[in-house]
């Protein structure tokens, strides 16, 4: 008895202890990094977490840290190469270890950011050389750049639709589902491909936002409005979805979809479309080289929605490269931020949109260019509200659970309709909201 | 006992003066040979410590806050999330969902039981079908969630198999709740399975064979053999099994996370408590779930216990 009253104590000190530990951290908060004056100058070792495996593995990595030594000669670049990226750096910052240059994960809040990263400068400053600025600014400093944006489109095999008889972008919801039943009825291909099982291709559907009203403010729409009152972004989004299954214009059975296996049935002209962005164009066509498809079948459409006779698409930061406040080298980590954003081609490699301001776009959108489709680079100054929001409500809309049973709705596997589902949706979030103020 | 604790402990202390004639040892002595089973065992208990009851005391330390599994900081909300999580219904509605796994653990217990009784008897076969019936039990929950997967896609391995008995099925398997959660009792049947079958079987085995032949003379048939000799015999271990099945299927997880991910009412509640945790980042929210599973679990299996109770089983 005596013995067992011992070892409780022991477990309920150790669980103050373990309470008390994670209470520590932010000693450097505010630190800056800032950019070294003279290259040669700069030395130190770097690790790099990141979340391109494959680049780490095929040795792509390397080459850009072999360039970066070109122009600095003494910093040493190790990268650490993470498959479940999110979920091993979130417990990884838990600690004051966690590499020199990071991608800031999107589990942290924005808030937090001056505790865990180094400012890279003022918002005003950088926002005039850079994009997407203002997706990690806190009080006018400015804590990650990413050294890509992408775009949200459908990626369609233009073979396919060309056999159905449309050659124009739909330009409204219902032309789309028109053109998706014509590829239906007229070719052998699923019109359609949710990628339901894979979960994450159906959280892309909120990238929509922004395309219908065609207003760089719709991340601020989305803290302060309903998202999913009549004619907003979201509900048009999720309304299309929602037809697209319930007409049967989606792959019969979802909940066994395969993303792999998706890419060569899209290459192949097996699936005529899937909602994903710029950045899968590249995997496409690869899958199509590897099938032995024309590349060029592979083409990108945006949201078959029009505002003054324009399509517009939004474009969006990939993850942020930021320096780790804790870190010894935060020069030399600026410097590769800094050197890999502007010199090293990635975006170009991957061809996407380039963080500068000043670059001419990819060659994936050339016919966004020509068709006059407005790029939009929204406002994310509440970017973080809306991320609190998104978890205080349990919706979702950064996650795929809610669309998931949008699926199972149209697909007639969950009870209710439509309408009752959305207004559930708008019921909770503006619940959030209520919790949330003050 | 004692004895041999005392016995062993003298050649790990060369520094114990204790000479062998002495009966009486002094207290230093004395001192160190109580101490040494504990240095044997600081190893096994500093990780026992370390990986079982200190991430348990965090846990629950971290239901009390509004910790979000990042953040430096974190403030005490005192029972807060116990009471957000007990007046919010539809955070264990997903304990339905745990029926159709309470239901599969009958057919699996009833099954296993059957098969253990069947290759108890002398049969053709037989340590052929017991590996064939345990192997399953030896495979990683992980890669048996994505052979099914194959297994139950549209044309995959069971409507192949269907369709050479002629039965061509264009059924979703996945589809609808109650067929999914049927298809992923399913496999978990077919996984746990082995399992009870080998606790049956060597229960089955370590009643005394004299029982049996006597029975035989006596003109006992198969089941009444079944009913008198081998039911009571077994009895502790079938309680046991069905402690595991009830506390397994209130906790199920890995099938159903790595098949569905909970989509198309699979959810279960650790799913659920998982995704609290790290799609909401409601890390307090979600240890306070964790501690509420492990009170629930323990609960069934007082009642259980008291409804059931253990008895001293003598069949000699």
């Amino acid at each position: 008895m005596n013995r067992r009253k011992v070892l409780a104590g022991s477990i309920a000190a150790l669980a103050l202890l373990a309470s008390a530990c994670t209470g520590t951290g932010g000693s450097a908060e505010g630190a800056d990094a800032e950019a070294p004056a003279d290259p040669s100058e700069v030395k130190g070792s770097l690790t790099v977490l990141t979340h391109r495996t494959d680049l780490v593995q095929d040795g792509t990595m390397k080459k850009y840290a072999a360039e970066f030594n070109r122009t600095y000669p003494g910093v040493k670049v190790e990268f650490d190469a993470l498959t479940d990226y999110e979920g091993e750096v979130k417990i990884r910052m838990n600690t004051e270890d966690y590499g020199d240059v990071l991608m800031i994960p999107a589990v942290i809040e924005k808030k937090d950011y001056p505790k865990f990263f180094a400012s890279l400068g003022g918002e005003a400053e950088r926002s005039a050389k850079y994009r997407f600025t203002d997706y990690s600014t806190v009080d006018g400093k400015v804590y990650g750049q990413s050294p890509l944006g992408v775009v949200p489109g459908f990626v369609y095999n233009k073979r396919v639709w060309s056999e159905a008889g449309v050659t124009d972008w739909p330009t409204t919801p219902a032309e789309f589902l028109d053109d998706l039943k014509a590829i239906g009825s007229r070719t052998d291909a699923v019109p359609y491909y949710t990628n339901f099982k894979d979960m994450w291709p159906l959280t892309q559907w909120t990238n929509v936002n922004g395309s219908v009203g065609c207003d760089p403010a719709a991340t601020t729409e989305l803290a302060e409005g309903d998202p999913w009152a009549e004619g907003a972004d979201l509900r048009v989004a999720d309304t299309l979805l929602y037809d697209i299954v319930r007409g049967g214009l989606a792959e019969k059975d979802p909940t066994t979809t395969n993303w792999e296996a998706s890419k060569p049935k899209l290459a192949r002209g097996e699936i005529a479309t899937m909602w994903l962005g710029s950045w899968a164009v590249v995997q496409m066509r690869d899958a199509a080289k590897r099938a032995g498809t024309d590349p060029a079948d592979i083409g990108l459409m945006p949201f078959p929605a029009q505002k003054d006779g324009a399509f517009c698409a939004v474009t969006s930061p990939d993850y942020q490269q930021a320096v780790n406040v804790h870190s010894d080298n935060k020069a030399a980590a600026r410097a590769w931020i800094d050197w890999f954003t502007d010199e090293s081609g990635y975006a170009g490699a991957n061809l996407a949109l380039s963080p500068l301001k000043d670059a001419p776009l990819p060659e994936v959108l050339k016919p966004y260019e020509e068709a006059g489709v407005k790029l939009l680079d929204l406002d994310d100054a509440k970017g973080a509200e809306v991320k609190s929001l998104d978890n205080r409500s349990e919706v979702g809309i950064y996650k795929p659970d809610y669309r998931q049973d949008l699926v199972d709705l149209a697909r007639g596997a969950r009870k209710g309709d439509l309408d009752g589902f959305l207004g559930d949706l708008t019921k909770r979030w503006a619940e959030a909201r209520k919790s949330l103020e003050p | 006992m004692a004895d041999t604790t005392r016995k062993a402990a003298r050649p790990v202390l060369p520094a114990a003066p204790a000479g062998p004639q002495r009966a009486p040892a002094p207290r230093g002595a004395r001192l160190s040979r109580r101490l040494t089973p504990w240095l044997f065992l600081i190893a096994p208990l500093a990780l026992l410590l370390t990986f079982t009851y200190a991430p348990i005391a965090n846990m629950v330390a971290y239901s009390f806050t509004d910790w979000d599994g990042v953040s430096p900081e974190l403030t005490y909300t005192g029972i807060g999330n116990y009471t957000e999580l007990l007046t919010r219904s539809e955070l264990f509605e997903v304990f339905f969902v745990s029926g159709y796994y309470l239901a599969a653990s009958v057919v699996q217990i009833v099954a296993a039981l059957y098969f253990a009784t069947v290759l108890s008897f002398d049969v053709r076969f037989r340590n052929f079908f017991k590996g064939v019936l345990f192997f399953p039990y030896l495979i990683n929950g992980v890669a048996i969630g994505f052979v099914f997967l194959y297994f139950f896609q549209d044309g995959g391995t069971l409507d192949s198999v269907l369709g050479l008995f002629g039965v061509e099925t264009d059924h979703a398997w996945l589809g609808t709740p109650f067929s999914a959660n049927t298809s992923l009792a399913g496999v978990s049947v077919w996984r746990h399975l082995g399992l009870n079958f080998v606790l049956f079987l060597g229960a089955i085995q370590s009643v005394p064979g004299e029982l049996y032949e006597a029975a035989e003379i006596d003109g006992a048939s198969r089941w009444q053999q079944f009913r008198h000799i081998i039911a009571p015999g077994i009895r502790p271990v079938l309680s046991l099994s069905v402690i595991l099945s009830v506390s397994g299927s209130l906790s199920v997880f890995e099938i159903p996370y790595i098949m569905t991910g909970g989509a198309t009412g699979t959810e279960t509640f650790v799913i659920q408590t998982v995704k609290l945790a790290f799609q909401f980042n409601k890390t307090g929210l979600a240890s306070a779930a964790a501690v509420v599973l492990l009170l629930i679990v323990l609960a069934v299996t007082w009642v259980q216990r008291r409804i059931v109770p253990d008895e001293k089983v003598d069949l000699v």
